[in-house]
């Protein structure tokens, strides 16, 4: 493996049942880069994140996280190497029980000795980085959406990850907390020399703050560049995607019978 | 004609097969995992003890009032009975027997399944659906170790317990209708009861019968949370099944206990 990569995937494919979701999949995420994987709803981005996780395995290839095959790693090989990446969930997945200062230092608590005074501290410097230190002892249900996002984006830098995988994190969110999401995003990457993975279909944001671009469609990587090369690119479906034209390449009808026949069948 | 009904046989024991059979060697993994990951829920007791506030503590209302009630209609229904045979001293032993033996149990099993069971099942459904549980995992902590097996011991622990106060509450409830009410007299309802009721016989295979219904129970309800579809109609028939399927499981396991406990089979 180059070791300017933090994670290399080579020839993966991946199959829910009998419906194969990725097909030869290659890519590479270089170290200290924020990289975003885009694509439609149901083109396998998440899977691909998911695989890149270790929580799903593939049918073929192999995925490379630092060096160690994620997808051959046993329980423990898996989950020493789960302590150095942090995932944000695309609706937070606060644990609901406990206030958003506890959901911060959950994972301090569970793999540190660390006394309650320094996790204390750690957990005020987490949620200060997400500008809610304020909000330390509020329940996940009285935060709105933004403010949820953004205590798990706190929740999943608590061990300071070498790799952080953001699934689909600006789904729901108005603008002002989209644009703290994104800023949050970059930010961190860039404070904790930390390699980022921007599951997306937002398309204005991601090109905004992401170093380079995997665009996926129907579970394979059709097109890869900068935002500018994405910007510039001259693939249909990658046009449609990015000027968010309704009808190209991706229809606007699912498959159905000619309509007329269809109408007149009764 | 014949192939219609070996078809239908067949598809009856693929149902069998695929929705009894294989989620009952899935669920007895399941077990075995949950008893596996137990270190945690001793190692770290405060998890257990809050899951024990859970499971016991908040359903000790409806279990007080329910034994209450229950020893009060035993102590109508036995002196209605006993006192056509001129023994209505012997309501006390009537009243407690039934109670530590069976109802205490199995009543007070039947309510944990519906007040705690079914609120174990939706909550760790719920934690499913809302990807509480994949995130724990994903922070390289088992959610068997640190959300089931807590639970599963909570429930475990607190049964017996319910059972125990159950049965003193009925027993008072008895005491209530039968000596306070009726005019019982009270020296023969205590001393008869005394008499009469077996500390290992009585007692204590009412604590193994209701300490192998919080098995059950816990189990089931576990199980059936953490099988739920992470959907809101997959964890509505999850709790459902819990209630229905700890029901019936407490009630077999009931008669089974009971013959190999009181007939020696």
């Amino acid at each position: 493996m180059a070791t300017s990569n933090l994670v290399e995937v080579q020839h993966v494919t991946f199959s829910y049942d009998q419906r194969q979701v990725l097909k030869d999949i290659n890519l590479v995420i270089p170290k200290g880069k924020v990289v975003a994987i885009m694509g439609l709803s149901g083109c396998g981005k998440t899977t691909l994140l998911r695989l890149i996780g270790g929580a799903l395995v593939p049918d073929e290839g192999e995925i490379r996280v630092a060096g160690e095959v994620i997808n051959k790693l046993d329980h423990e090989g898996l989950f020493a190497m789960r302590r150095k990446i942090g995932m944000l969930f695309q609706f937070g997945a606060l644990f609901t029980d406990m206030s958003s200062f506890d959901n911060v230092a959950f994972q301090m608590r569970e793999h540190t000795q660390l006394t309650e005074s320094l996790i204390r501290e750690l957990t005020l410097m987490k949620l200060q980085a997400v500008g809610l230190r304020g909000a330390a002892d509020l329940m996940p249900s009285e935060l709105s959406g933004g403010m949820a996002r953004r205590v798990a984006l706190a929740r999943s830098i608590a061990l300071d990850p070498m790799l952080m995988l953001y699934d689909e994190p600006f789904t729901g969110l108005d603008p002002i907390s989209l644009g703290v999401i994104g800023q949050l995003i970059r930010r961190l990457n860039d404070a904790l020399g930390a390699t980022s993975v921007v599951v997306t279909h937002d398309v204005a944001e991601a090109l905004e703050l992401v170093d380079y671009v995997y665009y996926m469609s129907a579970g394979k990587v059709e097109f890869e560049g900068t935002p500018e090369e994405v910007r510039a690119g001259r693939l249909p479906s990658l046009r449609q995607f990015v000027y968010g034209e309704p009808d190209g390449p991706v229809p606007f009808h699912y498959p159905a019978p000619e309509y007329r026949r269809d109408l007149l069948a009764q | 004609m014949m192939q219609r009904v070996l078809e239908l046989m067949r598809a009856l024991g693929g149902r069998i097969v695929d929705n009894w059979i294989w989620r009952l060697g899935f669920a007895s993994r399941f077990l075995w995992l949950t008893l596996k990951e137990s270190g945690l829920s001793f190692r770290r007791f405060h998890l257990t003890i809050r899951e024990i506030y859970f499971a016991g503590v908040l359903s000790l209302v409806i279990i007080l009032v329910s034994g209450l009630f229950v020893g009060m209609v035993l102590g109508l229904q036995g002196y209605d009975t006993l006192v056509r045979y001129g023994s209505s001293e012997a309501l006390g032993v009537l009243v407690s027997l039934s109670l530590v033996r069976e109802l205490g149990p199995v009543v007070a099993g039947l309510l944990f399944a519906s007040r705690a069971g079914s609120a174990i099942t939706a909550e760790i459904g719920l934690m499913k659906a809302t990807e509480q549980l994949s995130a724990m995992e994903m922070m390289a902590v088992d959610p068997i170790a640190r959300v089931v097996a807590p639970r599963f011991w909570a429930g475990v622990i607190s049964m017996p317990l319910l059972a125990a106060l159950f049965s003193a509450m009925g027993v008072f409830g008895g005491y209530l209708v039968g000596v306070r009410l009726i005019g019982v007299d009270e020296g023969a309802f205590w001393s008869q009861m005394q008499a009469a009721v077996d500390f290992r016989q009585d007692v204590l295979n009412g604590f193994i019968k209701s300490l192998v219904f919080g098995v059950a129970v816990t189990w089931i309800a576990v199980f059936e949370g953490y099988d739920a579809p992470p959907t809101a109609e997959g964890v509505s028939g999850a709790t459902t099944r819990t209630v229905v399927e700890s029901s019936l499981a407490i009630l077999a396991l009931d008669f089974v206990l009971t013959a190999l406990m009181f007939r020696g089979l």
